[in-house]
């Protein structure tokens, strides 16, 4: 009798995925073939022949009706068949585990500048609600909110690299050790460190810093306004007041009573600013030349490859979705109250 | 004061007191206050344009390429000898038009379909939300660029991209308001005069969504404002010559390490509108709506 609920909830939630991601599906269907131009063209170029056209035509299953081709490319996708990239002649998906790393690299330092920052900030901006702390905090992450990423990376980048030197320019790492180190996991900390090579270690790190700090500064407004207002509702409860009276020091009843209980949902929200800081990397990514995702889909973009693009949507909604559900898992695991 | 809000009052219709009180209440905090300064000095600009700019936008002057800001060019020249102020002046009206645009075609479109979902409940809703969250589970940017890769890139393309994916949070927000008062006793007072479901939603529903939907949709225009920046940024949106900022600062992007206000003046100029947007939503939000005065 007890196990129901939670055995209804949990089929329920993976029918409610299985459709979000056929819909997923769909969507990117359709948006292929919103294209204006012809993709038999784009395979078999200017001067093919009738024959060679229409033998393209029929391989690519387009003289079927829609609803036949969207099961088609259904069953593609499925079997992991997400069609060929028109520059490297490689599967669109191997390219893209390929240039994975270096985004999950900098996403994942830039979350963890964003999380502390903006955990911080949050707290700060709650313990001193609607003192100047608070309007400073507000301010400051409504900044870091309204800026085009592009731009302060531009102007990051002629102050802090070309004027100040303090940090490296654009790519990975230095020219100079591009191939000194075998790419074993492609992250290129992690293989440095496998090599145990510490200049292409250090020149990593120094490349990396930039980039991730404004990404991090980003996503960290979402995160200081949802801290801020768990705090708020923690710190109006009455157990607050309580351990105050009974001669708990303010830091300790900030940081250990109010503070570990609102600690479960800002991993659910950190889970879900991860996500969005795909889109602040597709920018990034392009202005600070790393060869990552976002680099990728761009460039992929200009040229007009639409298998490789759609492969990117389709991999953004699926992380997307992932991270949704994930956020939702560990809720369900570290609050008793939903159990 | 009283005395003078009372003679208004007799002479003024009530939404324009109304209106005049929000400006009010907006122009007593210093964020808003900024924002709504700045919007209007966006507005003015775009309607004065020809009287604002000192130079004409498109023409060019190779003898004065990449002219540092000074006497004759106050944010200095492009490398094609183009006056930069003027250039972010006709810009200004190019951002009304996507923020314009966009409004009038993301308001109504997320009003209906959440009224709606919220309204009827059960199937419809169920469709309806499931066909919001495939959208919702795109950050706008990727979804925009897959449109407008699709389409082809130009502003209207762009523009047309941004609107199919901003409607999802406003939906969803109206949906979430149409909730909390469908089983009200007016409405039930109004079904039971026989007013159809149609009215219902257009004359007793809609106007109680409206303050959220207004301050959504503001906080929105600043991701709008991004969004269009980013896609003129990839040389998707509007193209060369027009002087949208986005693009403007991709062009720029050659020349920046030695001429630095190719860049950074329309980049001041996107963060300045963007932010105003956050702030002036942010200050509306107290303004509609006290019951989250102090949960912001």
């Amino acid at each position: 009798m007890i196990r129901r609920p939670s055995f209804y909830g949990a089929m329920s939630q993976i029918g409610t995925i299985a459709v979000t991601l056929l819909g997923l599906l769909v969507l990117t269907f359709f948006i292929g073939r919103l294209m204006p131009a012809d993709p038999v063209r784009a395979i078999v170029g200017e001067d093919a022949t009738r024959e060679t056209y229409d033998q393209v035509f029929l391989a690519l299953g387009l003289d079927r009706p829609i609803w036949e081709q969207f099961l088609l490319y259904l069953g593609d996708v499925l079997t992991g068949n997400f069609g060929t990239s028109i520059r490297t002649g490689k599967p669109v998906i191997d390219d893209i585990l390929h240039v994975m790393p270096a985004t999950i690299e900098l996403a994942t330092f830039a979350i963890l500048i964003g999380a502390s920052l903006g955990v911080t900030m949050g707290v700060i901006a709650a313990v001193n609600k609607d003192r100047w702390p608070d309007h400073l905090v507000r301010v400051f992450s409504l900044f870091g909110h309204s800026m085009p990423i592009f731009w302060t990376g531009m102007i990051a980048l002629i102050v802090f690299y070309a004027h100040l030197g303090w940090v490296g320019g654009s790519g990975r790492m230095s020219q100079f050790y591009i191939g000194m180190i075998p790419d074993r996991t492609g992250f290129l900390l992690i293989d440095s460190l496998l090599a145990g090579d510490m200049d292409v270690f250090y020149s990593a790190i120094n490349h990396l810093i930039l980039p991730a700090s404004l990404l991090g500064y980003s996503s960290s407004a979402y995160i200081t306004r949802m801290t801020r207002s768990f705090m708020l509702d923690q710190l109006g409860q009455e157990y607050v007041t309580t351990a105050r009276v009974k001669g708990l020091s303010r830091n300790q009843t900030i940081w250990r009573h109010a503070f570990g209980n609102i600690r479960v949902q800002l991993v659910t929200i950190v889970a879900l600013a991860y996500g969005s800081l795909l889109e602040g990397a597709v920018l990034i990514e392009t202005v600070f030349a790393w060869p990552g995702f976002g680099q990728y889909l761009t460039s992929n973009l200009i040229i007009g490859d639409m298998n490789a693009v759609m492969t990117c949507v389709l991999i953004v909604g699926v992380i997307f979705i992932g991270l949704n559900l994930l956020s939702d898992l560990l809720y369900k695991l570290f609050d008793p109250r939903t159990r | 004061m009283t005395e003078s809000t009372n003679r208004s009052q007799r002479r003024l219709p009530e939404p324009i007191i109304a209106l005049g009180n929000i400006l009010a209440f907006l122009m007593r905090s210093p964020t808003s206050a900024f924002g709504l300064i700045v919007l209007s000095i966006l507005i003015i600009t775009a309607i004065f344009a020809p009287l604002v700019a000192t130079h004409d936008p498109y023409v060019q002057d190779l003898n004065i390429t990449l002219q540092a800001p000074g006497v004759g060019h106050l944010f200095g020249t492009d490398e094609l000898g183009r006056d930069i102020f003027s250039r972010l002046v006709w810009g200004s009206r190019i951002t009304l038009t996507i923020i314009f645009l966009v409004s009038i075609v993301v308001g109504p479109i997320g009003l209906l379909v959440g009224t709606t979902a919220g309204y009827f409940g059960g199937r419809l809703d169920t469709v309806m939300m499931r066909i919001t969250d495939i959208f919702l589970s795109f950050p706008s940017l990727i979804l925009s660029l897959a449109f407008v890769a699709a389409l082809g890139p130009s502003l209207n393309n762009a523009i047309i991209a941004i609107a199919l994916t901003s409607w999802p949070p406003i939906a969803r927000l109206a949906r979430a308001e149409t909730l909390t008062f469908r089983k009200a006793d007016y409405i039930a007072a109004a079904r039971l005069q026989g007013a159809s479901s149609l009215r219902i939603i257009i004359k007793s529903i809609v106007p109680m969504c409206l303050p959220s939907v207004l301050i959504r949709l503001t906080l929105n225009m600043a991701t709008v404002i991004l969004t269009a920046a980013g896609l003129g940024f990839l040389g998707l949106g509007a193209q060369p010559p027009m002087p949208e900022w986005g693009a403007m600062i991709a062009t720029g992007r050659r020349y920046m390490i030695d001429s630095w206000w190719l860049v950074t003046y329309p980049g001041v100029a996107i963060l300045s509108v963007s932010l105003a947007f956050n702030l002036l939503g942010d200050g509306l939000r107290d303004a509609l709506d006290p019951k989250q005065m102090n949960r912001r």
